[in-house]
């Protein structure tokens, strides 16, 4: 790199190409570095199962991260995409999603990244109903700088940072989504594949900003911290049955995922809790559509008039 | 003014007789009074007429920070020729309460015309150095709207006052109100226009003298043959930016970023754009980079410290390689500084701001019209070298008003279209041997391998690297492609003497006052060139050889002179070039450049002793000693 004479290079000519069903062959890009045994295995297996029922077209597909060891997502998803700041792919994914809204976004983070740092932009992004899916893989612990406190770590869980156990109120991730308007919110778990393919796929059709959080074990830093909610370790699996509107006795006991004040009711309910979707409201419109209702009022005010003659109008009336 | 001519009763409708006009080439007014007397729109109308009239016209305000209310001032300087800068000092101060008086006669030039409104100001009768001209503003608009009116519309009364003794375009202003309250109810365009005549009668039926006449224009030299636009600097960066191709865009308000926001989240929509305001400066920042990832070059701004926290992602971008365009409206700072006053000192922050080595283009227009072209240029910079582009603008410039040709849009507008088109197999986003070229997502890619932008250092394909090698030659790909910017960049002109006792340098908006200090120094018999940054990370090739041939060279900015006496510029300079003979005049009042200041910096520095003693001493002394005062009303009378 002597040259200070760069060629700038021109575009390419575009090509035609057909579409082609996705496999999984086709969505794996480098492989993960993640320990063995990690729980983000699991949850990357299913995302490609997610895209493969989804069929989007593979170009208009982009992965998004924040920083952590769930964050390096991106980079074993052939996808467009990447990899931002710590806290902050929220923004970053709302502009992709409003800057162009043919494409399909999904976001992935920890625990330190969506409640944390990216605490107030996950508020925002929710208020305002970004359309795009936010998986969130949450360890209740800090892995990838190994072993500090979360803001997911419950009381007494010691880590490096608080060496004789945590003392802060950990967040309640359902809670906060319900709480700054979340329009999809659900809860799933790194060893229920088929749980976790169906909570991501109805996120991803969900019109609106759609977030999983997916428990997901760091096998390092803190084993065992989901087995309350893993048959197989002799915890106990409860999934949310929800209504199914046919009139029977049993179904006045059925969740109704439209009711936020259910929703709340099952947020709070105590560790394990349960898991499926706590609440969707299909009513809400998107930030999506409502910037594009102001984009075709405003063309329609303006006659639809070309760029330059609406720059040109502006500077008559400025003379 | 030769000699006084206080008229001898207020109000009275006697006949008079009046003198011919006097001819003058320009005039510094200053309308003084409180922040909701509309005296800001006064100094619209005028700026606005001064534009329709293919006169030059350049004004300064300055605002109370605060909520409401408080002492506000609107200065306007119009007339015929090109004009520099606002105005060293006052040619006729408009002094509208005593508090107005007291603050401001200090401007007023010796010989000037202090107009007060007798209802409010009682000036003192013994000071023979200004032409006082009392008149009974809040009185006389009171009786001209009628009824149970209060003293609102003062300011059409004095708009009124202006038009007769300056002989303005009365139809012109006449249609500018109309304009302006038009979408109004009837009555407010009906009562702004009693006032207005009210003021137009009243130097008419009392005033003998005072009556003056801008010396016509010479059409055949006058700029370019297209109409005269008049605005603020924030809305020609504003609308630059549209011309420029730009629709999307995110931020948070502060001022005096906001109108820039404003206006776009207006306008934005009608051309089929966005304009997110986000929760904060960080998210800010953040969307408009994603905005430029999905393919739509975008904007996001801020002032001072909006753009500390924008730092983070601006190295992300300088890492992923991502065009983007930041505009930074300074203002007095650290900290929350003096969020309406003007200062230039985010230039090392924008140079040199965020963590890593992170090369990033640093431009500052000088004047309003050059905010609009400076956004068009900034936008094929971003999109050509794939790197975020900072806008140095300031509060000086976002606020003042001039007016300008109207640019030829059918010339310079930019498709906004991305580039979707498939990439062939080789492509690689990060190439070591050319210039970054992102493949936006929905372009198909021919290899099937998609590739990933990334704040980790990477290979050519986007991966991430931890070779030292990878990483040693991609630092240096990033340094590069902004060398060859440099070489690509215009050498700045100098104005005035190609060689010789000194060479003024300027950024920002600092060029107007620093080309009427150049006249002024030139003037008093020195040899001096003016040379005007417009380029300043990277800097443009071929300054070592200008700067060679000046024996000082003078870089005037509005910053503190730090702890080894040079301005953020000025050191930047002198770390680049390591040429002793750069030296530094700053300061750090929250105003712009008086011309004064520049010549006397001038003046301080040739008259050191480390100077070579070639410069005259005479010459460094008349330059010491207080400046000539502008032109005068009765110059040329």
């Amino acid at each position: 790199m002597s040259s200070s004479t760069l060629p700038v290079p021109t575009s390419p000519a575009p090509a035609a190409a057909a579409s082609v069903p996705l496999t999984k062959k086709a969505l794996t890009a480098d492989h993960p570095t993640w320990c063995p045994g990690c729980g983000d295995f699991a949850v990357l297996a299913a995302f490609y199962r997610v895209l493969e029922k989804l069929n989007y077209p593979h170009e208009k597909i982009v992965t998004f991260a924040g920083i952590g060891c769930s964050s390096r997502f991106p980079y074993f998803v052939n996808t467009h995409g990447g990899h931002f700041i710590h806290g902050r792919a929220l923004p970053f994914s709302a502009g992709i999603s409003l800057g162009r809204d043919d494409l399909h976004v999904f976001v992935f983070g920890g625990d330190g990244d969506g409640f944390s740092i990216g605490g107030n932009h996950l508020v925002h992004t929710a208020r305002k109903n970004v359309r795009l899916t936010y998986v969130i893989m949450d360890n209740f612990v800090y892995g990838l700088t190994k072993k500090q406190t979360s803001p997911t770590s419950p009381l007494g869980f010691k880590t490096k940072t608080d060496p004789t156990g945590a003392i802060d109120r950990p967040i309640n991730p359902m809670r906060t989504l319900l709480n700054s308007g979340a329009t999809f919110v659900a809860r799933s778990h790194a060893t229920q594949v088929n749980h976790m393919i169906e909570m991501m796929t109805r996120a991803a059709r969900h019109d609106g900003f759609s977030v999983v959080e997916i428990n997901s074990e760091c096998v390092e830093f803190y084993p065992g911290a989901f087995d309350a909610a893993n048959p197989r370790k002799g915890g106990t699996w409860t999934v949310i049955e929800e209504k199914k509107h046919d009139g029977t006795p049993e179904d006045a006991a059925r969740h109704d995922v439209t009711d936020e004040v259910a929703a709340y009711r099952l947020a709070l309910q105590p560790w394990p809790g349960c898991y499926g979707v706590f609440y969707e409201n299909k009513q809400q419109p998107t930030k999506n559509a409502l910037e594009a209702g102001l984009i075709a009022r405003a063309r329609e005010r303006t006659k639809q008039a070309s760029d330059l003659a609406l720059l040109q109008a502006t500077f008559a009336r400025m003379r | 003014m030769a000699s006084p001519h206080t008229p001898e009763a207020t109000g009275a409708a006697t006949a008079v007789t009046r003198h011919a006009p006097h001819s003058i080439q320009d005039v510094v007014i200053r309308l003084a009074g409180n922040s909701q007397d509309g005296i800001q729109t006064i100094g619209g109308f005028l700026a606005r007429l001064a534009g329709r009239s293919d006169q030059d016209v350049m004004t300064y305000m300055t605002i109370p920070s605060t909520i409401s209310g408080g002492p506000s001032i609107f200065q306007v300087r119009m007339g015929t020729g090109e004009i520099l800068s606002a105005g060293d000092r006052t040619d006729m101060l408009v002094a509208f309460y005593q508090h107005s008086y007291d603050a401001h006669i200090a401007s007023l030039r010796p010989g000037g015309v202090l107009v007060y409104d007798t209802d409010h100001v009682k000036p003192n009768p013994d000071d023979h150095r200004f032409t006082q001209v009392a008149v009974p503003i809040t009185t006389g608009t009171v009786e001209a709207v009628g009824g149970a009116a209060k003293d609102k519309g003062k300011n059409m009364f004095v708009l009124g006052f202006l038009a007769r003794v300056f002989d303005l375009d009365v139809a012109k202003l006449a249609g500018l109100i109309k304009e302006r309250f038009g979408g109004k109810d009837e009555d407010i365009v009906r009562n702004a226009m009693l006032a207005f005549d009210a003021g137009y009668g009243w130097p008419q039926n009392n005033l003998r003298d005072l009556f003056y006449r801008f010396e016509a224009i010479d059409r055949a030299t006058a700029r370019t043959g297209r109409p005269q636009v008049t605005m603020d600097g924030n809305t020609a960066l504003a609308y630059g930016l549209i011309a420029a191709g730009i629709r999307h865009g995110a931020g948070y308000p502060i001022t005096p970023w906001s109108s820039i926001m404003e206006i776009l989240r207006t306008e934005l929509p009608k051309y089929g754009g966005t304009f997110v305001q986000c929760e904060d400066e960080i998210a800010s920042i953040s969307t408009a980079l994603g905005f430029s990832y999905s393919g739509q070059l975008a904007i996001t701004g801020s002032s001072g410290p909006g753009l500390s926290l924008k730092m983070e992602a601006l190295g992300w971008a300088v890492m992923a390689e991502m065009p983007l365009i930041v505009i930074n409206v300074q203002r007095g700072g650290p900290s929350t500084g003096m969020p309406t006053n003007v200062e230039q000192s985010d230039l090392m922050q924008a140079i040199y701001g965020s963590h890593g080595d992170s090369p990033r283009v640093v431009l500052a227009p000088r004047n309003v019209e050059d905010c609009f072209h400076i956004a068009l240029e900034a936008a094929r910079i971003a999109r050509d070298y794939s790197t975020p582009v900072l806008i140095l603008t300031d509060q000086g410039l976002s606020s003042r008003i001039e007016a300008f040709d109207e640019p030829d849009f059918a010339a310079l507008m930019v498709n906004p279209a991305p580039d979707l088109s498939e990439r062939p197999a080789d492509f690689k986003p990060y190439p070591l041997d050319a210039i970054t070229r992102h493949a936006p997502p929905g372009a198909r890619i021919a290899s099937g391998k998609f590739p990933t932008v990334t704040g980790l250092e990477h290979d050519e394909l986007g991966h991430p690297t931890g070779s030292p090698k990878l990483h040693q030659q991609m630092t240096a790909k990033r340094r590069e492609k902004l060398k060859t910017l440099a070489a690509s960049l215009p050498l700045p002109e100098v104005t005035g003497d190609d060689a010789g006792d000194v060479l003024l340098v300027t950024w920002g908006s600092g060029w107007g006052p620093g080309r009427e200090a150049l006249t002024r120094v030139r003037q008093a018999g020195l040899t001096a060139g003016h040379l005007h940054l417009r380029h300043l990370n990277p800097l443009p090739n071929g300054l070592e050889p200008i700067f060679a041939r000046y024996r000082r060279i003078v870089v005037a900015e509005l910053n503190d002179e730090g702890l080894y006496g040079f301005g953020q510029l000025a050191l930047l300079l002198r770390a680049r070039f390591a040429n002793p003979a750069i030296v530094s005049v700053c300061k750090t009042d929250g105003l712009t450049f008086k011309v004064s200041e520049l010549v006397a910096g001038i003046g301080r520095h040739l008259e050191s002793r480390t100077l070579d003693t070639a410069v005259g001493a005479a010459t460094a002394s008349a330059l010491a000693r207080p400046a000539p005062t502008a032109p005068s009303p009765t110059a040329s009378s």
